[in-house]
């Protein structure tokens, strides 16, 4: 598409995701909406470690987490506004992302992604076990009935709606300007070929700390969104392995290394889980998996770039 | 021999490599001069590629040491010695297959700036030397082998390198490309930059350096001016028997 033409599009696109929750009154189709944009913020987050610049974790739960439980035990124990909670849990992860990194990065492809697996499985057990925050039982948030703004307490659903929006747009924001940027180069030709890359100068450790810093931060934002908007956390619903890979599903469906992928690739799953969990009934929770594992079968065999690279192979054969 | 002489750019001093009980380089010392072109030539396993991996810190040497400018690297990073100015390129070409060609070289002119119409240009400028700017936007992956080499010189060439490693610069590229990357590599050379060259072609090798090193089992055999050393008995016995029977 020529350029005006995408920005029209994106504009008309952004106008229409405002004016949603003044259309659609009811919490069922917001809830959704709201779901839609948390897991697209956590795709696109995730997608700039592992989609530009290679490394696939299988741990960023262990973020999400993080600003999950940042924010409420300040919250909880000083009173902290979970706004600042927020940044206080982006600054946390960002410190922890390092910490894993360090030692984790010397490992290359399977053996980076299998031992990210085992430190989301070491947090979620640490955490499970830490009494002082609420261990296996979880953390309520205090209800705060002043309706304020500061208390990132809504009774209304569309002013969540409005930050979730918020968040997936800042990580997109986030992710354009790395694209363009000699980061966003360094990040592929790290992807590509981490030797070429060294030859050519690029510091590739420090580069895939930088990443794991960005994605990190982002998915943290993501936590405390989610705590304040369920008001209650506990290890299995915040730190799971099965969030990990929800979240990798989520942006390999969309398309890695692109910068709409993620957001398209929850646009469809997270409404598909919806609709499992509806017709398939009871359970659900596994069949939206089994479902989940076919459509990944689905797309590596028959298009592993995702449906970002279907829609590029129809845009090069029709113009 | 102690104290680097002036305009020596390169010092390998006695680096030694070894692989479980393969000695791939064993006391190797030989010096570059600013300006120079020296080929490396040697069958094989002569220990060639060893010793490029050995001097751009992708491989640590066993003992031994290189100098630059007089200044230690040994213990350096391929990347730190990258941004001292020293550009190599791989016997196994690595380009960025799902970059476009234009994308991967400006990963190389990214060294020397972060903004992205100056890398552009000076990559659009490295891809004209090489002969490769028609296929700017290509993929890397549609390359054929020969674009490939040209490619990697181009990337290698957009961190404006003082010392520029070449590993096999014609190895599995069609005949008729071969004279126009010789005229390149010369021109490299006479446009200042100083090139330590491995190849495989004698008739290229021969030619173009003004300076030839002979590997043999990690070994410098000999080291001078290509007529010499292609009269050498050790290089004749070890080497050039076969390809200068013609």
């Amino acid at each position: 598409m020529p350029r005006p033409l995408t920005f029209t599009a994106g504009l008309v696109a952004l106008a229409l995701l405002l004016t949603f929750p003044l259309v659609f009154t009811l919490p069922y189709p917001r809830d959704v909406m709201i779901r839609i944009f948390l897991y697209a913020t956590l795709a696109t987050a995730w997608n700039v470690l592992a989609g530009y610049c290679g490394q696939i974790s299988l741990g960023h739960a262990v973020f999400f987490g993080t600003g999950a439980y940042t924010s409420t035990v300040l919250v909880k124990s000083l009173g902290l506004t979970p706004w600042a909670g927020m940044l206080a849990g982006a600054a946390l992860a960002v410190a922890l992302s390092q910490v894993i990194g360090y030692p984790v990065f010397r490992l290359r492809g399977h053996y980076f992604a299998i031992a990210t697996i085992a430190v989301g499985e070491i947090v979620q057990t640490f955490m499970i076990n830490w009494d002082w925050v609420g261990g296996a039982r979880g953390l309520f948030i205090p209800i705060d009935r002043t309706g304020s703004l500061l208390a990132f307490q809504f009774r209304d659903k569309q002013v969540y709606y409005y930050i979730a929006l918020g968040l997936l747009l800042l990580a997109l924001w986030v992710t354009r300007r790395i694209e363009r940027s000699r980061t966003g180069y360094y990040f592929r030709a790290i992807r590509e070929d981490q030797d070429a890359a060294a030859s050519l100068g690029i510091p590739v450790a420090r580069y895939k700390q930088r990443a794991m810093a960005v994605s990190a931060a982002l998915t943290a934002l993501g936590g405390t969104f989610y705590a304040q908007y369920i008001l209650f956390i506990d290890p299995e619903s915040v730190l799971p392995l099965s969030l990990s890979i929800l979240i990798c599903l989520i942006a390999v469906l969309g398309g890695v290394g692109t910068l709409w992928g993620p957001l398209i690739g929850a646009a469809i799953l997270v409404p598909l889980g919806e609709a499992t969990r509806i017709y398939l009934g009871g359970t659900g929770k596994a069949i939206d998996l089994l479902i989940y594992g076919f459509l990944i079968m689905v797309i590596s065999v028959v298009q592993p770039g995702g449906i970002m690279a279907l829609a590029q192979r129809g845009r090069r054969r029709t113009g | 021999m102690d104290r680097p002489g002036e305009g020596v750019l390169l010092d390998v001093r006695g680096v030694t490599k070894r692989f479980g009980g393969l000695v791939a380089n064993n006391d190797i010392s030989f010096r570059v001069g600013a300006g120079e072109m020296v080929g490396i030539i040697g069958p094989n396993g002569a220990g060639k590629s060893t010793l490029f991996d050995l001097l751009t810190g992708f491989q640590p040497a066993d003992a031994g040491e290189v100098l630059l400018d007089g200044r230690p690297i040994t213990r350096f990073r391929p990347d730190e010695i990258s941004r001292l100015g020293v550009a190599r390129t791989f016997q196994k070409l690595r380009p960025f297959t799902q970059m476009t060609v234009i994308e991967n070289v400006m990963v190389g002119a990214f060294q020397k700036t972060t903004d992205l119409a100056r890398a552009r240009r000076d990559a659009t400028n490295a891809l004209e030397r090489v002969g490769l700017a028609d296929k700017a936007e290509s993929h890397a992956r549609v390359l054929s082998t020969g674009q490939r080499k040209r490619l990697e010189l181009a990337r290698a060439l957009a961190t404006k390198p003082r010392l520029l490693l070449l590993d096999e610069v014609t190895g599995g590229v069609d005949l008729r490309s071969i004279p126009g990357l010789v005229a390149l590599v010369r021109e490299l050379n006479a446009a200042g930059t100083t090139l330590v060259v491995i190849e495989h072609n004698m008739g290229v090798i021969m030619d173009v350096s003004r300076r030839i090193v002979a590997l043999h089992l990690g070994e410098v055999i000999a080291d001078g001016p290509p007529a010499a050393v292609g009269r050498d008995p050790r290089v004749v016995e070890a080497y050039l028997g076969q390809a200068y029977v013609r």
